[in-house]
């Protein structure tokens, strides 16, 4: 019987010749990935003489700290963009799970009469929106909103298909009997809600929560429409208007061509400084993932949504 | 067992419309609710600052109607079209490249010898999908910039100058988005693909084995067939956001590139720009107006099909 299981496992494996060939195509998929990653690393420990004479390169004449140090130096803005970020993720992430969470709390009531009716009252934003322009308007001339923290927390604090993935979580994971029993022995639903479904439902939480942080962490549209004051910069907008700036400044003075033009290109911090400035944005969610991959591929495969 | 709990409330027969128990349900829905009508279904109304000409200072009730002017103006153009074109081309050749690659790298994965192989390679890819196109931009650039991008330091190698500016052509684009797009999100569906996989019963494959099929048979006649039909859901139901651009990687990967704009621009970066460069609020909602009532026929179609072919996967 063994011998017999060993042998039909080894009829299902693929043959040696085979298992090399997808080997090396998935390794020169994976390389894909990883060499223009690299390249950004090795650019940031080149020396800026070695980027003006040959270019980015993998392999640069010299190579140098520069970056890094002018970085911690001058580090005021970046540090300010960290605390901006780290205050747009973690804040927005709790403040929007504990809305989400009760509404769907809320929704996955079967016996609450109008369950159908908070459901199609937040599934209808899904299928139709007023866009960009409006919102724009309604935070900006109405709200007054921009420029201000409360442009990363409020706009943003439900999203309906986070909301609908989290109802079917817990739908599926906790019985309605438990509700039901919960409810003879006199609990309400606000109690049940704390004591029962959140407890319970703790992979679904965090499997919500790890996107829409990541989602939070990684935004610079917000920081580029509504931010003006340098304090709120998130560190994408930083970086995003890190590109932009230094192509703008050194495309003048390369037109311009004049001694000051050319000093002030050299007191501009450069393409080293800009590359570990990028290095510092993605570390720490490149360190991160690979620990909470489980919930993410989790997340994806919740997917069925229905209204 | 399921017969003994008796009727608690044969009353509750005549559903009353307040409920007294139901009292903390309505106030955990409350914050849900009021962000709602704020942010979702205000903007909503405020699609009607498409058929005005809206002075920001004076806002939306000091503001004269125009009627279809901005629509008008809007479709005059040839913008209009290049717009829609490029939103919808692109996201079609996306959709397709994607689920291509994504298929095969899942099914290569899947029958790999060594699981740790087949785990570390998934991690690699995953990797882009948590990178934000403020980032893929500078790794772009980081290749093509004029001055110091190493394909132009390759090329001067060569002995060629090595001047061209690769964000003036508008020949290169196309491709690279593409290629740029599936980078982003290949690992991510091929994940996905991979959990459909390893969802796939066993029995089939041990059945099959017993009858002499080799490991490429499988694929064809197990693994492909169990893949199709979450394929086919999924296919149909992305159709429903082919009028949505990705602005992302439309507006920071060509760097905002006004001489490309021909091949770049789609509906949601035309609408920034006219909103912010131009400052055209009208016909910028305008915009925002043809892309969401598109949008949303798009979807009450598909939705319509899933639901004759399949009506678990619907949507509604």
């Amino acid at each position: 019987m063994a011998r017999e299981v060993r042998h039909v496992n080894k009829l299902m494996q693929l043959s040696k010749g085979w298992n090399a060939v997808f080997v090396i195509i998935l390794f020169f998929m994976a390389s894909l990935v990883l060499i223009p990653m690299l390249l950004i690393v090795v650019i940031s420990f080149s020396s800026e003489i070695s980027i003006a004479t040959k270019g980015y390169s993998f392999f640069p004449t010299e190579w140098s700290l520069d970056g890094y140090k002018y970085l911690f130096k001058t580090g005021d803005q970046l540090l300010d963009s960290y605390k901006v970020t780290i205050f747009y993720s973690v804040t927005g992430t709790l403040m929007s799970l504990a809305c989400m969470t009760m509404y769907a709390y809320v929704i996955a009531q079967k016996k609450f009469r109008f369950s159908k009716f908070f459901t199609w009252f937040l599934f209808f934003t899904m299928l139709f929106g007023g866009g960009l322009v409006p919102s724009y308007i309604l935070n900006v001339r109405y709200l007054r909103i921009n420029n201000t923290i409360w442009i990363f927390l409020l706009p943003w604090l439900v999203n309906a298909y986070h909301t609908i993935i989290l109802r079917t979580f817990i739908r599926s994971t906790i019985p309605d009997t438990l509700f039901e029993a919960a409810r003879i022995d006199g609990a309400g639903h606000f109690r049940i809600y704390v004591s029962i479904v959140l407890p319970l439902f703790k992979t679904g939480i965090a499997t919500v929560g790890l996107f829409s942080m990541v989602a939070r962490w990684n935004d610079w549209f917000v920081g580029m429409l509504y931010i003006r004051n340098p304090k709120l910069i998130p560190l994408q907008t930083l970086l995003h208007k890190l590109q932009n700036t230094i192509d703008f400044l050194k495309q003048n003075a390369a037109i311009a061509g004049t001694p000051d033009g050319v000093a002030l290109l050299r007191t501009l911090p450069d393409e080293n400084l800009r590359m570990a400035c990028t290095i510092m944005v993605i570390l720490p969610i490149l360190f991160a993932y690979p620990f909470f991959q489980r919930y993410f591929v989790q997340g994806l495969t919740v997917g069925s949504i229905k209204g | 067992m399921l017969q003994i709990r008796p009727k608690l409330n044969p009353e509750k027969k005549k559903r009353k419309i307040f409920i007294k128990e139901d009292a903390p349900l309505y106030l955990m829905a409350l914050p849900t609710v009021i962000y709602l009508i704020i942010f979702c279904y205000l903007p909503m109304a405020g699609l009607i600052m498409a058929f005005q000409n809206l002075n920001i200072t004076k806002g939306i009730f000091g503001s004269p109607f125009v009627g279809f002017k901005n629509f008008e103006f809007l479709f005059s153009t040839t913008d209009a079209w290049v717009i829609t074109r490029n939103t919808v081309c692109y996201n079609l050749v996306f959709i397709v490249v994607n689920l291509i690659i994504s298929i095969c790298m899942a099914l290569m994965l899947s029958s790999l010898r060594s699981a740790i192989y087949a785990k570390t390679m998934q991690t690699v890819y995953m990797m882009p999908y948590f990178l934000s196109y403020a980032v893929i931009a500078i790794v772009v650039n980081a290749f093509l910039d004029r001055d110091d991008g190493l394909v132009n330091a390759i090329i001067k190698m060569t002995g060629d100058p090595g001047k061209t500016n690769w964000y003036h052509q508008a020949g290169l684009w196309p491709p690279l988005l593409v290629f740029v797009n599936a980078w982003k999100g290949v690992g991510y569906q091929t994940v996905l693909y991979l959990a459909v996989i390893a969802g796939i019963s066993t029995d089939y494959y041990e059945a099959a084995v017993l009858d002499g099929a080799t490991k490429f048979q499988q694929a064809r006649y197990i693994t492909i067939p169990h893949l199709r039909y979450i394929v086919g859901i999924s296919l149909i139901l992305s159709m429903s956001h082919i009028f949505r651009g990705d602005f992302g990687l439309f507006f920071t990967v060509p760097m905002d590139e006004g001489k490309i704009y021909a091949v770049t621009d789609v509906i949601d970066t035309y609408i920034y720009r006219a909103l912010t460069y131009l400052n055209n609020v009208g016909m910028s909602t305008a915009a925002g107006l043809y892309q969401s009532v598109v949008g949303f026929i798009l979807v009450l179609i598909v939705n319509r099909i899933v639901n004759r072919i399949d009506p678990d996967s619907a949507m509604f």
